[in-house]
């Protein structure tokens, strides 16, 4: 048997507008559902619905109805529900009708798409089982298998999930961790006893979510044939291919004019054509296949950058004293009992905001500056910083 | 070259710029004569030729010297032909015709003519002699005038200047979309080519602070120093940026600007800040050149460009030299390179008072701005400057042969 687990992120933070010092103590609108500016989230998401979500689970619905044997399993994020349900409710509505059928399974993480675990464990384990709840609620059943924001993995994550009772968690397979050994294989993370770790094939995962439109790649154009071809060779060591990617990257990342979408089109059909080779969603992986050994990551690896770590998120002042200043105020803030202020507050948690303040490659002018929703990271921090100003003018109200 | 003037007795970048680039342009081999409208010594200028159009003082180089102080000079000014004071016109009028006696001897490759006041003579030479002329655009009417359209007739001599050159050269994308749409010249004629530092800013200067008592006072009670640095003219926005210190002092008392520079708006920032209430917060120094303004960037955390058009905008570069914390307007040419700072748009004051509080309020903001600004106030050299005028130089040059 050869298995493909595909697995598609889905999630759309939140963002704050540009929001003046002089609202602070004013006005708390900073997540404004009216707001026209850059950052309007109305805007975005009702784009990305169009480009890439109702599209692209069309085709996955689609298939699925020809091929009992075609599964995928999501990570949605709470922050990404929660704009669903005012902007595009049908989304939920189909994704729903995926899990009842038993072809779509349902990822667990932070509900605001955080990098919590990295800074206060009891907001993560909140945040977690926030997700949880929001996921039973909405689809009926409670995730079984872990993936933290960016897939920032590391040993003590995968202690921590292991006794939270998960099957499986997932990783990157970043080449310096696995020193020759193969990411087509199911692992034990070293000091568990019964959690499996799944780990990304990030060739032929990038393959289709960073390298399918460009014209310099010297295996443009990317056809079904070549890639399956790819596929049958990495078979030769593991039988499991983990393509982990964001959801977007059919129709947002890649658009549709690239043909994005009858490549994975053809690419199912193609699969699934050969004898023995099936789809299997997270969970089914784990069940199915014994671990290969062991493998340790101590240190932080996320499945972002050259440099697969929390750079990008955690390594400028501007991202430190942010986060600092922002869970220095946590149990003042749970202690109001305010929803609305606590869910203000969570919303400051989520990653895209850290990363919009990311200077690493600031003066190049480059990749990052195309999925920051501010003109700099500059300014990304100052409207964070006056954020966070009311947010404390109001704790201090109450 | 014809230019307007050189240092010591340039009255801003435009000087500086010229001999910065002349001088990358002999060490690339070519071989410059460059022509000045007065008669003056130009030390560290051994690479070139310096000619001189007239014998007039470089202070008269734009008009203004009394006609009769001129008899005793040797050189006399042949086509003055109104008795009381030179005028600006009168010197242009003295450069052209000694333009004219040089080409009857002497034939260059081409002309390179740095802004309005020399195309005239620019344009005689390709009239007369068919030399290929390049106009160097530094500044356009427009700018000075604060985005209108300024002296006819300057905007008639640049229209004309700006058509009959081969190549025109912009200091940046802003003054190349100027020159599109205010003077309606094709694209594709236009290349861009930044300004950078002058090569001697880089030695010979340490900021004491132990000279600026006062400044040094107002730091260590906690003051943030927000400055800048320019001619006080219509085109520099100083108003906009006066009342959004009016609005960022409301919020944060702990600010002190510092209007360093002079010009005819002077009276009227002085009277605005008395108005709006925050005089004590606001220094005014009149002119500063040198050591002084170097110290000034130096004491600063702030540096503002507020200008409403600026076609490059040199003081920028030189305020990141110093470690300050760049917020400049969209509309200027410096911006457009520059990254590792915070942007607006000139009559957005709330901003600017926004991004001005933001720094001040947060240390991790001014560290990460100045740090990273550190990387990027050199990354354009008069070196590639040169190798690009050269370029330009033999397409023209090229052309001109078929």
């Amino acid at each position: 048997m050869r298995a493909i687990c595909l697995y598609l992120h889905i999630h759309q933070p939140v963002r704050y507008r540009e929001y003046p010092i002089f609202d602070v103590g004013n006005i708390s609108n900073y997540y404004d559902d009216n707001y026209n500016g850059r950052q309007s989230n109305k805007r975005i998401f009702e784009k990305v619905t169009d480009k890439s979500y109702r599209p692209m689970l069309k085709l996955l619905e689609e298939n699925m109805s020809k091929h009992k044997d075609f599964k995928v399993s999501f990570s949605i994020t709470g922050t990404w529900l929660e704009q669903a349900a005012k902007w595009a409710p049908d989304l939920i509505t189909t994704i729903r009708r995926m899990v009842s059928k038993g072809q779509a399974e349902i990822l667990g993480e932070t509900y605001y798409h955080s990098l919590a675990f990295f800074q206060d464990l009891e907001e993560f384990e909140d945040q977690v089982e926030l997700h949880s709840t929001a996921i039973e609620k909405i689809f009926g059943v409670r995730p079984q298998v872990f993936r933290n924001t960016e897939l920032a993995y590391n040993d003590n994550l995968a202690k921590w999930a292991e006794e939270k009772g998960y099957i499986g968690i997932l990783a990157e397979g970043w080449d310096k961790i696995l020193k020759g050994k193969s990411p087509n294989y199911v692992y034990r993370p070293t000091d568990c006893e019964n959690i499996k770790l799944l780990l990304k094939n990030y060739r032929l995962s990038d393959d289709i979510a960073f390298r399918f439109s460009n014209r310099d790649w010297k295996e443009w154009p990317l056809t079904v044939k070549k890639y399956q071809n790819w596929i049958d060779m990495d078979c030769l060591s593991g039988n499991l291919i983990n393509l982990f990617m964001d959801f977007e990257t059919f129709g947002e990342h890649q658009w549709k004019d690239t043909g994005i979408f009858e490549f994975m089109d053809n690419f199912i059909d193609s699969w699934l054509s050969e004898y023995d080779n099936r789809f299997v969603t997270v969970s089914e992986a784990c069940n199915l296949m014994e671990p290969d050994g062991e493998i340790s990551m101590p240190e932080t690896v996320t499945w972002a950058d050259t440099e697969r770590d929390l750079s990008a998120w955690d390594s400028n002042d501007m991202q430190k004293s942010a986060m600092k200043d922002l869970y220095k105020i946590r149990s003042k803030i749970l202690a109001t009992n305010d929803s609305k202020l606590i869910a203000d507050w969570r919303h400051l948690t989520t990653s895209d905001h850290p990363y919009s303040m990311c200077t690493k490659y600031w003066n190049d002018g480059d990749v990052h500056a195309y999925f920051s929703a501010y003109a700099s990271p500059y300014e990304s921090y100052m409207y964070f910083m006056n954020v966070l100003r009311d947010i404390e003018y109001r704790l201090k109200l109450k | 070259m014809l230019g307007w003037e050189l240092p010591p007795h340039n009255s801003g970048g435009l000087g500086v710029a010229c001999l910065n680039m002349a001088h990358a342009l002999s060490n690339q081999g070519i071989d410059i004569d460059f022509v000045v409208p007065y008669a003056a010594e130009h030390p560290h200028t051994e690479f070139m030729h310096v000619l001189h159009a007239t014998d007039l003082d470089p202070i008269h180089r734009y008009g203004g010297g009394a006609y009769a102080s001129l008899d005793i000079h040797k050189k006399q000014i042949p086509s003055i032909d109104h008795p009381d004071m030179v005028s600006i016109r009168d010197v242009q009028k003295s450069y052209q015709d000694f333009v004219n006696e040089y080409l009857m001897e002497f034939k260059p490759d081409l002309i390179h003519a740095h802004d309005w006041l020399t195309y005239e003579a620019g344009m005689l030479a390709k009239k007369n002699y068919g030399i290929p002329m390049i106009a160097h655009v530094h500044a356009t009417e427009y700018d000075r005038a604060g985005m209108h359209t300024g002296n006819p007739i300057i905007h008639e001599i640049e229209q004309q200047g700006l058509m009959m050159a081969d190549k025109i050269i912009a200091v940046s994308e802003t003054t190349k979309r100027i020159i599109h749409e205010k003077y309606h010249i094709p694209l594709n004629k236009i290349d861009v080519i930044y300004n950078s530092l002058d090569e001697d800013y880089y030695k010979g200067y340490e900021y004491d602070d132990s000279l600026h008592k006062y400044a040094t006072s107002l730091k260590k009670d906690g003051y943030t120093i927000v400055s800048t640095v320019g001619r006080f003219t219509i085109q520099k926005g100083l108003e906009f940026m006066m009342n959004a210190a009016r609005k960022a002092i409301d919020k944060n008392p702990k600010l002190m600007f510092i209007f360093a520079g002079d010009g005819e708006e002077r009276n009227r920032l002085i009277s605005d800040a008395a108005t709006l209430g925050i005089s004590k917060n606001v220094i005014f120094t009149g002119f500063v050149r040198g050591k002084k303004l170097r110290d000034i960037y130096s004491l600063s955390d702030i540096f503002v460009m507020s200008s409403v058009s600026e076609p490059f905008g040199l003081t920028a570069l030189e305020a990141a030299y110093h470690k300050d914390a760049l917020i400049l307007t969209n509309q200027s040419g410096v911006s457009e390179i520059i990254w590792s700072c915070m942007k607006y748009d000139f009559w957005d004051e709330d901003k600017l008072a926004d991004e001005i509080l933001a720094i001040a309020n947060s240390p991790a903001l001014k560290k990460s701005l100045q740090e990273n600004v550190g990387h990027e106030y050199n990354k354009i050299s008069w070196d590639k400057v040169a190798k690009k005028c050269q370029k330009i130089y033999n397409n023209v040059k090229r052309k001109g042969n078929i």
